[in-house]
């Protein structure tokens, strides 16, 4: 076990905001900005609530029987980590959460668990730890997974977080227990973002990826559509209407600053970041029809990489950065193509049905999640590159934007219910589905942010 | 087609001048207001020699892209599902706009395109963007010049009616003209 780990989140949302870069396109339109009243207004301040609440749907194929005992010493905190942590297995639905009360004295250290007892109600790993205050107001969060079954520890860590960290804590420590009990990494510390409309009022925010911490990054009175995470989930690409047409900006996370990328005669969208962070795939319109474009990341070296006269779209690239996937109906209705980055003769991936968009790459690159319309529903599906066998995942009315889940597990996607705009994810199997509902508003445009570094 | 395109222009030309002199009229007789603070204008005195007389207002004619009377107020082209053909109905629209275009060459525009709800944000902005397109072709066909017209799209982020039937769709399924300064 290595040993201490200072933390901080990575990424501070500031409430810094600076406005677009001027030039001459601003110039000529001008007027008509001065028309429009266009409120970009300053983030606000973190939000302690949740802005989502979770519903959970459905089970996992096989659910691994855990028992989290509450840490010694935590109920002075101002956020209780056990409760934390077993939500997060709980939601993922791989875990069958063993009660964990009445047994005394409570175990926190390794030879306090009697693992006949924890065996004896059905518990086959037992979470157990502590917390202590530091001298320099830090916390000290430790914690043990035990197999119950081996009587061994399984994994054991060492946290030092300021109080406003120990939810990130506790998402570290589910990370941890779901990567030693199901080989897989876990996604709990990773961010999601998404676009809520309440009312005229358009917000893109950044939350946690159980739904707290909500942050407001941007705020518009025009609508903003598509973010998409910067490899290292520092900064967000995003279209915004602000200027009375399409125009894709980068923004900063840690800074708060943000530039105007594309911003061409015509509309600019559909940004997707190369996974070395460098380039930004678009679709621009500045040569006539919606076609697909690599620029830098500050919008210079402006290079067209597709040549057709239909509609070529919702760019995304493969993991490992050699092919881009898009929708074009270049073949007269909406399908998956794909194309090199270094341009050539787009291939078409899906034959299935009319209607194939908002292609997705797999973290793995294996397999890309889409939007696949059955009649007049449009559901999530997953198609293999290998295979080309398609499985549909949701059953529901109108989903839209699907994101796989840096491990590759899950599939954030928007849909509907009761005509209000809600997020859900499901697993890549189908199985197990969760509802992220927000307070108030339409919540759409979700796109689930990377690892964090490590 | 060309022989039917010109003469509803010639009819939109009419209607706009016709329109134009009526208003001219009206303003002219009626309006006996004095240029605020000239002495002169206000109070004749007969005692110096001077005469004098009120000075009318000046009209100040309505821009026919105003005038709800005149073809170019119609602002709006509605396309059928999936589609960005021009229909007949809306070709004088799209005409009477070019020949405004080509008659004023400092004239500028963007034709917003937009889309229904159904689908893909993304594919639909690209959807109400070929409808756009299709407008400022026919413009250009008829006169405009291509650094007159920008077109852009809204995709299906600025519906016109939000119900989710046919009803509503068939409005937000269009293409919307704005002139620079509007």
């Amino acid at each position: 076990m290595s040993g201490a780990r200072s933390f901080g989140l990575g990424a501070v949302l500031t409430k810094e905001f600076v406005g677009p870069k001027s030039g001459k396109f601003l110039d000529r339109v001008h007027r008509f900005l001065c028309a429009v009243v266009v409120l970009v207004s300053l983030a606000l301040p973190p939000a302690a609530l949740a802005a989502l609440t979770i519903e959970i749907i459905g089970t996992g194929a096989s659910q691994f029987p855990v028992a989290v005992v509450p840490f010694r010493a935590e109920d002075g905190l101002a956020q209780k980590i056990t409760p934390v942590i077993a939500a997060d297995l709980a939601r993922s639905g791989l875990f069958r959460m063993i009660d964990a009360g009445g047994i005394n004295p409570v175990p926190h250290e390794p030879e306090q668990v009697n693992h006949g007892q924890w065996r004896a109600r059905g518990a086959e790993a037992v979470v157990i730890g502590s917390v202590s205050q530091l001298p320099d107001g830090r916390y000290d969060v430790r914690f043990r997974l035990m197999d119950a079954v081996k009587q061994t520890q399984l994994a054991g860590y060492v946290y030092f977080a300021r109080n406003d960290n120990l939810r990130l804590v506790a998402h570290k420590i589910a990370d941890l227990i779901y990567e030693k009990l199901t080989g897989e990494a876990g996604v709990f510390a990773t961010r999601i973002t998404y676009v809520v409309k309440r009312g005229s009022r358009y917000e893109l925010q950044v939350a946690d990826a159980d739904g707290y911490n909500a942050q407001t990054v941007l705020a518009s009175n025009e609508p903003i559509i598509s973010p998409a995470w910067s490899p290292e989930g520092a900064r967000l690409a995003y279209v915004s209407f602000e200027q009375r047409k399409p125009v894709v900006y980068v923004q900063s996370l840690t800074a708060g600053s943000r530039q105007a990328v594309a911003n061409f005669w015509g509309s600019n969208s559909a940004p997707a970041w190369s996974p070395d962070g460098r380039r930004l795939a678009v679709t621009l319109t500045k040569d006539g029809a919606s076609q697909l474009y690599l620029i830098n990341t500050d919008g210079s070296g402006v290079e067209r990489l597709t040549h057709s006269s239909a509609i070529d779209t919702e760019p995304n690239f493969s993991p490992d950065g050699r092919y881009l996937i898009f929708t074009s109906d270049r073949g007269g209705s909406p399908q998956i193509y794909r194309v090199p980055v270094t341009g050539g003769q787009p291939e078409r991936l899906t034959f299935e049905g009319s209607y194939n968009v908002s292609p997705r790459h797999s973290p793995d690159g294996k397999s890309f999640t889409f939007i696949q319309r059955n009649g007049t529903r449009f559901n999530v599906a997953v198609q293999d590159f290998a295979t080309r066998q398609v499985q549909v995942l949701t059953d529901g009315g109108i989903d839209e934007s699907p994101s796989f889940a840096p491990n590759g597990k899950l599939i954030l996607y928007a849909t509907e219910v009761s005509g209000r705009g809600i997020l859900s994810a499901v697993s890549s199997d189908g199985r197990v589905k969760q509802r992220l509902t927000a307070d108030a508003g339409d919540v759409r445009e979700p796109a689930w942010g990377p690892l964090p570094k490590q | 087609m060309m022989r039917l395109l010109l003469s509803v222009l010639m009819l939109a030309v009419l209607a706009a001048c016709g329109t134009t002199a009526r208003e001219q009229d009206g303003a002219a007789v009626e309006d006996r207001k004095a240029i605020p603070g000239d002495p002169a204008a206000g109070k004749p005195k007969p005692d110096t020699g001077l005469t004098g007389k009120p000075l009318v207002e000046k009209p100040v004619a309505v821009s026919p892209l105003k005038d709800p009377g005149n073809i170019l107020s119609k602002r709006s082209i509605y396309f059928d599902y999936d589609s960005n053909l021009v229909k007949d109905e809306f070709k004088p629209i799209i005409a009477a706009h070019a020949r405004y275009l080509q008659q004023n060459g400092a004239a500028k525009m963007k034709i917003e395109g937009n889309a229904d709800e159904r689908g893909s944000r993304e594919y639909n902005l690209a959807l109400g963007q070929r409808r756009a397109e299709g407008v400022r072709q026919m413009m250009q066909l008829l006169g405009a010049q291509a650094g007159q017209i920008e077109t852009v799209s809204f995709g299906e982020e600025k519906p016109r009616c939000t119900d989710h039937d046919e009803k509503c769709w068939w409005q937000n399924r269009r293409g919307d003209i704005v002139y620079q300064g509007e």
